[in-house]
């Protein structure tokens, strides 16, 4: 399924060395990161050295070079959401996890990272789980709201 | 849909449209803006629908599922027209009273504005306190269209002033009348934007492009989105014209790819317009050529400077170039490439569609227009603002914001994000205007307004931002990479009470060599805070150094 996806990625920009960023952004989604084998395959196919697409790859935060895990876990930690509390919510949901920020655990069931700004600053300090934000959060929820998780 | 291949065709649909749509017919619109979604506004419009279903009222109701009204505070909001009735923090529960007033031309008491101090209550959009000191002319169409329907647009006047600049005037008018209208560059510069037009289109090169700046890296700024998310039509309308005026037919819109809803907004908007025949071959019949593509960045804040945002369109790493090859002569592919941030080009339909006069008699003497701001921080009503300018910043944060929540007292003001700076209490009768702004050590930025309460510590401030900066820095030239390097080490140190004397003359000596030598404005602002920080908060700072105590 997968594969077949990203093989039609790789067809669809195939001969357009422009469309590296693209490429790279709709297998990142696809795949959750950017296996090495996929990278050969997508320079092969757009025309570019390889070294140029793992220097975008390794150069964009969004891109990932190791699996991440099913659900990510972004903190703000923006100007407001530093100002509110964000550091003690950060500190709160790395001990809950295990987690430091960039990390995955080893069961693959959360990546953690920082976000700034993620732009829903009314509402800050904010946990945003694969995109949902669980805004005015406080360290004592966090857990609950990890638990919706699996 | 309808691909319309003469301006008369077109115009006639829009006719009909209004034609079909009673302006007095009750209308609900639901938020979903960023703050109210993260709300569970989603719950509140599924409310909405299921009651208007279960009391078959479709034929007496309309509902609307909108971008951000700018009271995110008080979300999730929702307006009752044809009134503009305000209803905050609605709950699912508050449907059917809600409804139910509507039809009845009532106001539901419970979920109206009431004042925290006098209790007063307020109902129309007019009388809130929050919003009848602002004047949003560009966010304020926003409650009155469902973004994801082109119609919507159509209905309230979308794509007019581009059939009046196609069909009535030639690009050099178009070009005059934005540079009468003095409109300057909103995303941080304050730069002329009918001069930065001029120059595109007065460069030799036959291919030229335009871009729609929408990557809103800067901290506590989330207005660009709420507009672009809003009211993805008007963003696209202004370039359409502006790329008529300069004589491109390909423009990009750049923007943020972590959240769906602006991505899907501006993705449909895109193909809309396109099916409509505003985009592509002849646009309208006019003869005109234009296609936008649509590009995102991918995660790294100095891609939001106009030349590293070049590189990404391109393809490659976002690193920014010199300053003296200037983008609007050769920018992406060596063409040039005139950039504007996502409220510029908003501005440009009203510009066009009213008058260069009209424009300049809202503002200061040489800011013009409104602006749209975004409160936050230690502010009672956080939200996007949009006001002249020339406003006080006294005016943004009381009159509008509500003062400092928690009852604690205003320490300092912080404009433009991780490149701004920070101004104390006593200045903040200062006006938001570019020159005003920038004098005082803290210009406007983007527009991202934080306001800091007498507990914050200013030397963390620093640090963290520093910090944040740090990480950001694409690290292709030594002033930017090693200077904020050895300045974050310096505020750590004070930060954690290992302060040394010397370390703020050491510090204004940064500031200096990574504003004179970095090459993009990243590094060349970075120590901004710094210095507003040196100016305003010294004593703060030599104190701290004194102690040698730890932040707090």
């Amino acid at each position: 399924m997968c594969e077949q996806a990203v093989n039609a990625i790789i067809e669809n920009y195939r001969g357009k060395p422009e469309a590296l960023i693209h490429a790279l952004t709709e297998i990142q989604h696809e795949l959750n990161w950017l296996p090495r084998e996929v990278l050969a395959e997508v320079a092969a196919a757009l025309g570019v050295p390889l070294a140029q697409a793992i220097q975008i790859a390794s150069f964009y935060k969004v891109f990932s070079l190791t699996p991440k895990g099913r659900h990510e876990l972004h903190v703000c930690t923006g100007m407001t959401c530093h100002l509110r509390g964000g550091d003690k919510l950060l500190a709160k949901v790395e001990a809950v996890t295990g987690l430091k920020p960039g990390e995955t655990d080893a069961a693959g069931r959360f990546t953690l990272e920082r976000g700034s700004c993620l732009g829903s600053c009314s509402i800050g300090p904010e946990l945003i789980v694969d995109g949902k934000h669980h805004g005015r959060m406080t360290p004592e929820q966090v857990e609950a709201v990890l638990d919706q998780y699996s | 849909m309808p691909r319309f291949n003469t301006v008369a065709e077109f115009e006639d649909y829009r006719a009909a449209l209004l034609a079909a749509r009673d302006p007095a017919r009750p209308c609900i619109a639901v938020c979903a803006g960023a703050a109210c979604d993260g709300l569970d506004s989603a719950a509140v419009a599924q409310a909405f629908e299921a009651e208007i279903a279960r009391h078959n009222l479709a034929g007496q109701l309309d509902l609307r599922v909108t971008g951000c009204h700018g009271f995110c505070e008080k979300g999730p909001n929702v307006i009752a027209g044809p009134e503009d009735i305000c209803y905050f923090e609605v709950t699912p529960a508050d449907v059917p009273e809600i409804i139910r007033a509507t039809l009845a031309g009532e106001v539901y008491a419970a979920k109206i504005y009431r004042d925290p101090q006098t209790g007063e209550k307020a109902a129309r959009m007019s009388e809130v306190p929050y919003y009848k000191h602002q004047m949003r002319l560009l966010i304020g169409d926003n409650p009155r269209l469902d973004p994801l329907k082109i119609d919507d647009a159509l209905a309230i006047g979308g794509y007019a002033a581009l059939v009046k600049a196609l069909t009535t005037m030639t690009p050099d008018q178009v070009l005059a009348e934005v540079k009468q209208a003095n409109l300057r560059g909103r995303g941080g510069g304050g730069f002329p934007a009918g001069a930065k037009w001029e120059t595109t289109k007065n460069a030799p090169e036959k291919t030229k492009y335009v871009i729609a700046n929408g990557h809103e890296g800067e901290s506590a700024a989330f207005m660009d989105r709420a507009m672009l998310t809003g009211n993805p039509h008007k963003v696209i309308e202004g370039l359409i014209i502006g790329a008529y005026a300069i004589g491109a037919h390909q423009g990009f819109i750049y923007t943020r790819h972590d959240v769906p809803r602006l991505v899907e907004h501006v993705k449909t908007a895109l193909a809309q317009a396109r099916e409509y025949g505003l985009l592509g071959q002849n646009i309208l019949g006019t003869g005109f050529d234009f296609e936008i593509e649509l590009h995102f960045d991918v995660g790294i804040f100095v891609s939001g400077e106009s030349s590293a945002l070049m590189r990404s369109i391109e393809g490659n790493a976002p690193e920014p170039r010199p300053k003296y090859i200037r983008t609007s002569v050769s920018g992406i592919w060596d063409k040039p490439s005139n950039l504007n941030n996502v409220e510029t080009w908003a501005n440009v339909p009203q510009i066009i569609a009213r008058g260069a006069e009209w424009f300049a008699s809202i503002g200061s003497d040489k800011s013009k227009g409104t602006k749209l701001v975004s409160l936050s921080g230690h502010i009672v009503n956080s939200g996007i603002v949009e006001v002249p300018m020339g406003t006080t910043l006294r005016t943004l944060i009381f009159a509008i914001g509500g003062g400092v929540r928690d009852g604690k007292a205003l320490k300092a003001v912080h404009f433009g994000g991780a490149m701004g700076g920070s101004l104390p209490v006593d200045r903040i009768d200062a006006r938001l205007d570019f020159d005003e702004m920038s004098a005082l050590g803290a210009p406007i930025g983007a527009g991202g307004l934080l306001v800091m309460n007498e507990d914050t510590d200013m030397v963390d401030i620093a640090r963290y931002l520093m910090d944040f900066l740090v990480k950001e820095s694409c690290g292709k030239c030594v002033p930017c990479r090693e200077g904020m390097f050895q300045m974050l080490k310096i505020l750590t140190n004070i930060a954690e009470g290992r302060g040394r004397k010397f370390d703020l003359e050491r510090l204004a000596e940064l500031t200096e060599v990574t504003s004179l030598g970095s090459l993009c404005a990243l590094g060349k602002t970075s120590a901004a805070p710094v210095k507003s920080m040196l100016q305003y908060f010294h004593a703060e700072y030599a104190a701290r150094i004194e102690a040698g105590s730890q932040t707090p």
